[in-house]
């Protein structure tokens, strides 16, 4: 007993640092390659350059496909977050039979496996006669997203102390003061928070819109297309990097509100000085 | 020599709130049946009961919160049907406070009082007004998160007084507060609606918080009210078993009725005799069987060679030590039951040994009959 005691912390520490690595080595490998001189990802590094980054700004498809993406990526979050406050309000407030199967329902497609709700998804369109756009690619990720908005918004308006909407009203306050007084002021972290995460997961998907787009490509497919040239591989990286940089940045912002908004609802009668 | 006074009230008889054949069902089950009740302008009065017993739907249907299934609400005359709780003369301290916990205090104090267009100075004025009312001047700037659980209390008394309700309406206001604080806040909750004369209407399951403040109780029981009364009234002259078992302690004894009139019962029991007491009010006999009770305080240890006119005889079965007070059972010959007794502690009756025989000396006006 003694002996595995003393023997596990060290070994539960390096097992940690693998675990660690395992997860983050290949990100951090696409930084260092973006700044390479040389064109072929390998060690050691020939120089030290930003020309890489210098070059985006200068290639007009990676424009569009920025355009396209931000595009997308407005209308599916405040999509997703609208239709995710209804479903949220609905389950954090309301009794009712069937809360928990139509809570599980809308968490579904989490799991789903991509490749097969995109196949579907286009289905669906062409059995709808909907020609393939943008505005599909923003249907097929308010489905991915709804799952990841409903979890943030949940968070933030469970616990919300029903309490607080009568206090107002009994001070006279009406229903739709209430609302814009109490209400929305209390969960708009949440809110913030699912659009951005939103934001993000439609910034960052393929497969929805690899299946679900015309002509018009996203960041994620124009990447796709650009890794058939070896001699564009440092771009693509560059352009990778800076979107891991959005992504994180964007949903540490998106958590620090959840958090806000998930500390203000269930703080009532917390903090006994 | 000190004189009894009876304390001086500045209460009306108008009736500020009429209550009038109130029942709320849910299905089949009755949060209440059938309730009446007057409540007078400028009075503290206690909804008091179990859970579950209605008095929190019943504040409710006055804030206007719920809808009774049949019956009406008045609040100074004016009928309440239909009217929402935003236009109603009346405001509530909430169980939780109910803090807006993204205002400031002055925030919170002031946020009805926006719906009413004052000048700038004047909705300061009145809301410096209500944080003075309840001790919290200068902690206007403070977040509702830094407070503790007594100034959040007092933010959220400050915030409904400072819309001059009619009635103010609390629901258990002080149960989330230890017991020492508890206590302060009774008495000061007492002397705050003394000092502005505002109806007070207090929800709460605590006996003594009930006793404690009110000018009235009513006791409520399973959607009904079982009994509408002053403090002593309420503990000293209880309608029934009910009543008096939710009001502290007492000593039921088996008795049958031999003579009724009136004003007065004549009754005979096993362990006291023939006693003769005062005929309750709502007094409804039911066969020939009632209930005589008497409360454990009311009984006191004769020592050595005290005397009473009226006394039992019996022995000392338990003895419980409670600081301030002993509590002995008494075991009465005839009687079915051993009697509760509490004694103050000054003359040693925390020595009394287990198993000692013991006389217990008591005033017939104590006694007090229950129809069963």
């Amino acid at each position: 007993m003694t002996a595995i005691r003393r023997f596990l912390p060290g070994w539960l520490s390096s097992y940690a640092v693998l675990y660690l690595l395992f997860l983050y080595l290949p990100v951090i490998f696409l930084p260092i390659f973006s700044i390479n001189t040389a064109a072929t990802p390998k060690f050691p590094l020939s120089g030290v350059t930003l020309h890489w980054y210098e070059d985006l700004p200068r290639t007009p498809a990676l424009i569009d496909a920025t355009w396209n993406s931000l595009i997308v990526g407005v209308s599916a979050s405040i999509l997703s977050t609208v239709l995710g406050i209804l479903a949220a309000r609905s389950i954090t407030r309301y009794r009712y039979p069937g809360r928990r199967a139509v809570n599980g329902l809308i968490m579904a497609p989490l799991v789903l496996p991509e490749v097969i709700v995109a196949i579907s998804m286009l289905l669906v369109m062409l059995q709808l006669g909907l020609s393939l756009s943008l505005f599909t690619v923003v249907l097929g990720h308010v489905l991915v997203c709804i799952p990841y908005s409903m979890t943030v918004l949940t968070s933030g308006f469970e616990g919300f102390d029903r309490s607080l909407e009568e206090a107002s009203a009994d001070l006279g306050e009406s229903a739709f003061g209430t609302f814009r007084r109490v209400t929305l002021p209390m969960v708009a972290p949440a809110i913030i928070s699912s659009l951005l995460v939103c934001f993000t997961i439609s910034l960052d998907e393929f497969i929805i819109a690899f299946f679900l787009t015309g002509t018009e490509a996203t960041l994620p497919i124009y990447i796709w297309g650009q890794l058939r040239f070896a001699a564009k591989l440092p771009g693509v990286l560059a352009l990778g990097t800076l979107l891991l940089f959005a992504s994180f940045v964007l949903m540490t912002i998106a958590e620090i509100l959840r958090r806000r908004a998930a500390r203000r609802t269930q703080n009532e009668g917390g903090l006994y000085a | 020599m000190l004189e009894r006074v009876q304390s001086e009230r500045t209460q009306s008889d108008r009736t500020m709130i009429e209550i009038r054949d109130i029942t709320r069902s849910y299905g089949s089950f009755k949060a209440l049946d059938n309730a009446s009740l007057a409540i007078r302008e400028g009075e503290f009065f206690s909804l008091l009961g179990p859970s579950g017993c209605g008095k929190t739907t019943l504040l409710r249907m006055i804030a206007g919160f719920d809808t009774p299934t049949s019956g009406s609400i008045a609040v100074d005359g004016q009928p309440m049907d239909g009217i929402p709780a935003n236009r109603r003369p009346t405001n509530m301290v909430f169980q939780s406070y109910a803090i807006f916990p993204h205002l400031n205090v002055e925030q919170n104090v002031a946020y009805g009082l926006k719906r009413l267009k004052l000048d700038a100075g004047e909705e300061k004025r009145r809301a410096e007004e209500a944080l003075a009312q309840v001790s919290l001047t200068g902690l206007g700037k403070r977040r509702a998160t830094e407070l503790s659980g007594g100034q959040r209390q007092r933010v959220a008394l400050a915030r409904a007084l400072v819309m001059r309700p009619k009635v103010l309406l609390l629901d258990e206001p002080l149960s989330a507060l230890d017991k020492k604080l508890r206590e302060q806040m009774q008495v000061e909750l007492r002397r705050l609606q003394q000092a502005v004369g505002i109806t007070f209407v207090l929800v709460t399951h605590d006996q003594y918080e009930a006793l404690a403040m009110s000018d009235r109780i009513a006791v409520m029981f399973g959607g009904r009210i079982a009994q509408v009364a002053s403090p002593k009234e309420i503990y000293q002259r209880p309608v029934n078993r009910q009543v008096a078992d939710f009001l502290g302690g007492m000593n039921f004894v088996k008795a049958e009725i031999v003579e009724e009139n009136g004003a007065s019962l004549v009754l005979d029991t096993l362990g006291f005799g023939r006693v003769r007491t005062d005929k309750p009010k709502a007094f409804v006999r039911n066969g020939g069987a009632a209930t005589l009770g008497i409360r454990p305080e009311r009984l006191r240890v004769l020592w050595d060679n005290a005397t009473a006119k009226f006394e039992v005889a019996g022995k000392v079965v338990e003895r419980h030590y409670f600081g301030e007070i002993t509590h002995l059972i008494v075991e009465i010959p005839g009687l079915e039951k051993p009697l509760s007794v509490t004694e103050t502690n000054d003359f040693g009756a925390d020595d009394i040994p287990v198993g000692a025989p013991i006389r217990l000396g008591y005033d017939p006006e104590a006694l007090v009959a229950m129809a069963d």
